[in-house]
């Protein structure tokens, strides 16, 4: 062990803090504009304490911005929390505010200097902290992103140019003559759903240069068709250059981590650096719920295929749609089936009943037809074959974001999926909700895209009995939070409605409850690191 | 190696040698071991679109996996012996060992003459006979693919991605690091996803009327690959049944990621949301470049093949649900009014009624460009292309190989030739059963005598069959795609020196 102990310290010596090395190149300033692409790494020393207080202040920062996303929080929403919060963990000034005199000399440009040394360090270290998993990444790309985001569309105008220009995208600009020859197409896109009248669309258009890229390079607008193509390449208008921005930070940042994820088990003799990354990494988690781990039970029995007629009043209007549409067409299209049957997972059907449940309700086929095109998916999802992974059962999140409902299909939220007026009927002939104001909050929730405020309210509605009493028990307040899980809307249902038998269940100990969780892939991946490293 | 009595199925002799070496050297890989654990019914659940929208509803006989014995079929009148099945486990042997065109597929994917990893690693799926699936195949040549197919003899077989490594030996490298690399971009149109405003046929039934909604499809996506995405090697290809595929083969396509990928089949969808989204298409004014061209491509169909042939609003329900894509309550009123009073009205009526019935009506709300718009989205609704979108997001997802043969109706899936793509026609696509037919049939013009060989050398087998000029279309698409591989190759070498 001694021996070992040595090796590392030697080794330590030799290569020194990771993070510590040759100092910049001389001359110059060491971070001329506000913005960071983040593409060199840092090269200073830096101390331990500032080491774990940098990350801890952006990541407050990064929290904070995943919260909103939960919150489908707008983009306005999210610069106006990202704006109050950044002033105290992350500013970030800009050239001009410092007067033009002091800004050639390092020592009047040195507060800016400091900010943006920050910025830049705890950036990396959070680099060091996330890449080891692949939903770490993702989640650190996706808030980076959004921060650079918000700092790219506050920055003044000229200093974001200069920024463009330090980029060096691949693009070429379009010639008059092309933009000539192109303007019916261009000027469609670039004025579509704006209703604007002609002379100001004409206006807008004229005042209007484009870039012409490869379309790859800007697939997000390419998607939702708010780019003209010609010839594989996308014509960006300059007022969008922001997401051609946006999407080589992502993609940068992506390729970046995979590297880091690479070289990290290279890093593992510094015993003092591993515990704040892993600590680090851990306040880094998005709330989930996690629903009841064992079998649950409600009453103390396990569930069975028989009880989920009765069972439906506790469920949210998806789930009791995809039960109405089984119901009704004795079938359920794949995704159905899937959000569906994950769903009745979670409730603690286990998987013999999930058989008997889905022979039942798909009663136009044979047994023969059953057996061949729906056992192995049924028993796929519970992680019996195949991959035998566990499934878990579908969040709000994922069932909004995730694979949209096409023809013939009945999964999805909705409060999202259906036009207005399937939704007015569907909750009074599905979940029996007629009330006028009810209905009216909820048109107002989903025209402001809050579709799991309009689910909450119908909820709330619902269980405004049982709701009241509850306050009224716990002395005023309810100290709930918004259901963001099918789930999590079921057991709070049926808890409310069987105050007695939920009772005697959280005694038991088996509540499923919202908390902080770590996922199993990062402990592993922890206590693998640990081990190398021992 | 299966002896074949015949000639080689389409001449190609030039391949043999490097062909028999490749095959020594992977001599492992001849005896293609089919180990239990590659046998699985489903994989991925995530990935598996099964049984909705899948061509094949007809399973064929429990039958175990049928295995080419040593009797060989004597080569005269085939289609004498074999029962009129094509589902049979025989006709589909004949089929593989005379009518396929393997080296063809073997250029298709190799993308060269030589054999490389773009075929090597290509993953190969089984369904056999006794339904079971089979992931994970893989072959160094198409010679020693074609052994293993007549060996199986699969009642059909899919075409997955290029992996990083060659898809057996996935087990054997490290975690993590087989990954699929590349795949062409592919597109699933199926005539079950029209079921709503089909009228003609419904679930596998298609005649030519509803084909049509085939052929519509196949113009708007094909330009919009073309003329908008910049890709020029787009074979379209006839499911079997009721639909048709599009492998998208340039090598920029290969190589998307599945977020691309996700762009583009997001990028031609317009219809959209499920049984209860009420109106399909809301599309926002001025019309998009790629929706305003299919609109124009569109509109000059839906009288015809729409309005006459499909007949969609003529019921009672099928008219409401009509009313209910239209903007006005008073117009609304109005045509329901007339349209009570003349029960089974022609759809075709029904649609000029709109536009006299807005002329004369009284309403202050309607407006005629909403009406306008409307009518446009409703004629989208009713016509543009309903793309199975999840087929094309991930690049890991299996299509049916070309000039694989339906079970269900024994029609080899032939490429569309889509310079003549309304002269297409489901019906008149060939059978395997009629195949084997025309070569028994066959006499060579040429030939004097009985025992003497033809003065102009062998006939291969497809030669003799209806089969030939798809054959023919497939051959030139793949000498295309070739070309085009050599001079990205030339160009690449160009620019490193």
């Amino acid at each position: 062990m001694q021996g070992a102990q040595a090796l590392r310290q030697i080794r330590k010596q030799k290569r020194g803090n990771y993070i510590a090395g040759p100092a910049g190149k001389d001359g110059g300033l060491p971070y001329p504009n506000r913005l960071n692409f983040y593409a060199v790494p840092p090269k200073d020393e830096v101390s331990l304490e500032e080491f774990e207080q940098w990350a801890i202040d952006r990541l407050r920062v990064l929290g904070e911005i995943e919260t909103c996303l939960f919150r489908n929080n707008s983009t306005g929403e999210i610069d106006a929390t990202l704006k109050r919060l950044l002033e105290k963990y992350l500013p970030l000034s800009s050239n001009n505010s410092i007067p033009e005199s002091e800004r050639s000399k390092p020592k009047g440009f040195a507060g800016i200097t400091n900010e943006r040394k920050k910025d830049h360090y705890s950036h990396f270290i959070l680099r060091l902290a996330f890449a080891r998993s692949d939903d770490l990444r993702r989640r650190f790309t996706r808030t980076e992103s959004i921060l650079f985001r918000h700092r790219f569309t506050t920055d003044d105008t000229r200093e974001r140019a200069e920024f463009m220009n330090s980029l060096e995208l691949d693009s070429q600009p379009v010639s008059d003559a092309e933009k000539a020859q192109y303007a019916d197409d261009l000027k469609a896109v670039l004025t579509s759903g704006s209703r604007m009248p002609a002379e100001k669309a004409r206006q807008q258009f004229e005042a209007e240069t484009y870039l012409k890229v490869d379309w790859d390079r800007v697939s997000d607008l390419v998607e939702t068709r708010r780019v003209f193509l010609r010839g594989g390449k996308a014509y960006v208008p300059n007022s969008m250059l922001l997401s051609l921005v946006m999407a080589e930070f992502s993609k940068r940042l992506d390729d970046a981590l995979i590297k880091t994820a690479r070289v990290l088990p290279r890093l593992d003799e510094d015993d003092r650096l591993i515990p704040i990354l892993n600590h680090l990494s851990k306040g880094f988690t998005a709330p989930e719920y996690n629903s009841s781990a064992s079998p649950a039970t409600l009453s103390g029995d396990a569930i069975s295929a028989a009880q989920i007629d009765g069972l439906s009043v506790h469920f949210p209007l998806c789930m009791r749609n995809l039960h109405t549409a089984v119901r009704r067409d004795k079938h359920l299209k794949h995704f159905g089936r899937l959000q569906y049957g994950l769903f009745l997972k979670g409730l603690g059907l286990s998987i013999d009943e999930a058989i008997v449940f889905w022979r039942q309700a798909f009663s136009k086929f044979t047994d023969d037809q059953f057996n061949k095109e729906y056992r192995y998916n049924i028993r796929h999802s519970y992680g019996l074959q195949g991959a035998g992974r566990n499934y878990k059962p579908y969040s709000c999140q994922q069932i909004l974001m995730e694979h949209p409902p096409g023809t013939g299909d009945n999964h999805g939220c909705p409060y999202r999926h259906f036009s207005p007026d399937n939704l007015n009927m569907v909750l009074g002939s599905i979940m029996g909700v007629e009330d006028r104001s009810v209905l009216q909050g909820v048109k107002q929730d989903v025209g402001a895209k809050k579709f799991h405020l309009a689910c909450n309210r119908v909820f709330e509605h619902l269980h405004e009995k049982e709701l009241k009493r509850e306050k009224d028990a716990n002395g005023g307040s309810s100290g709930r939070e918004t259901i963001i899980h099918p789930n999590e809307y079921f057991d709070r249902s049926w808890s409310l409605k069987n105050p007695d038998k939920a009772r005697k269940r959280e005694n038991g100990g088996s509540s499923s409850q919202v908390k902080k969780e770590i996922k199993d892939e990062d402990v592993t991946m922890m206590s693998e690191w640990y081990r190398d490293t021992e | 190696m299966a002896p074949h009595s015949t000639g080689d199925d389409d001449g190609d002799d030039v391949m043999h040698d490097a062909d028999a070496m490749q095959a020594d050297a992977n001599g492992v890989n001849e005896t293609a071991p089919v180990k239990s654990e590659d046998i699985v019914v489903k994989d991925e659940l995530e990935h598996m679109f099964d049984d909705d929208d899948d061509d094949d509803e007809i399973m064929v006989d429990d039958a175990s996996a049928y295995r080419n014995s040593t009797n060989q079929t004597v080569k005269s009148a085939i289609s004498n012996i074999l029962s009129a099945d094509p589902s049979d486990p025989e006709v589909m042997l004949q089929f593989y060992s005379r009518l396929f065109p393997w080296r063809q597929l073997f250029r298709w994917l190799n993308h060269a003459e030589l054999p490389s990893t773009d075929f090597a690693n290509r993953e190969f799926a089984f369904t056999l006979h006794n339904e079971a699936y089979l992931r994970y195949q893989c072959y160094p040549t198409f010679e020693t693919l074609r052994r293993d197919v007549l060996k199986l003899n699969p009642s059909r077989f899919e075409i997955g991605p290029v992996y990083s490594a060659r898809p057996r030996d996935r087990k054997q490298v490290p975690k993590g690091s087989f990954k699929p690399l590349e795949k062409e971009l592919v597109f699933d149109i199926d005539l079950t996803d029209y079921d709503e405003i089909r009228t003609c046929c419904s679930k596998t039934k298609i005649c030519i009327k509803c084909w049509q909604f085939i052929t519509m499809a196949i113009k708007v996506v094909d330009v919009a690959l073309r003329d908008d995405f910049g890709f020029e090697h787009i074979m379209w290809v006839y499911s079997g049944r009721r639909g048709a595929h599009a492998w998208v083969c340039d090598k920029k396509a290969r190589k998307l990621d599945d977020a691309k990928r996700k762009a583009i089949a997001t990028y031609l969808e317009i219809i959209k949301g499920g049984s209860q989204s009420g109106k399909k298409v809301n599309l926002e004014r001025p019309l998009h470049p790629h929706v305003r061209r299919s609109h124009e491509i569109l509109k000059d169909y839906f009288r015809e093949n729409i309005l006459e042939n499909q007949d969609p609003f003529r019921t009672e329900k099928q008219a409401e649900r009509l009313l209910q894509l239209l903007p006005d309550r008073q117009l609304n009123e109005a045509l329901r009014e007339k349209w009570e009073s003349t029960i089974d009205r022609p759809s075709d009526d029904k649609w000029r009624d709109i536009d006299e019935m807005a002329k004369s009506t009284t309403s202050k709300t309607l407006v005629p460009k909403v009406l306008l718009e409307h009518k446009q989205d409703i004629i989208l609704e009713y016509s543009y292309p309903r793309l199975d979108a999840e087929v094309s997001k991930h690049l890991n997802h299996l299509l049916k190989s070309p000039f694989v043969v339906h079970p269900g109706t024994g029609k080899v899936c032939v490429p569309i030739d889509t310079s003549k793509l309304e002269e297409f026609d489901p019906d008149n696509v060939p059978t395997v059963m009629q195949l084997l037919k025309e070569i028994d049939q066959w006499k060579d013009p040429i030939k004097k005598e009985e025992d003497e060989p033809s003065s102009v050398g062998r006939v291969s087998d497809i030669e003799k069959t209806s089969l030939k000029p798809y054959h023919d279309l497939f051959s030139r698409f793949v000498k295309k795609l070739l070309d085009a591989e050599r001079t990205v190759m030339v160009k690449e070498e160009n620019l490193e020196y």
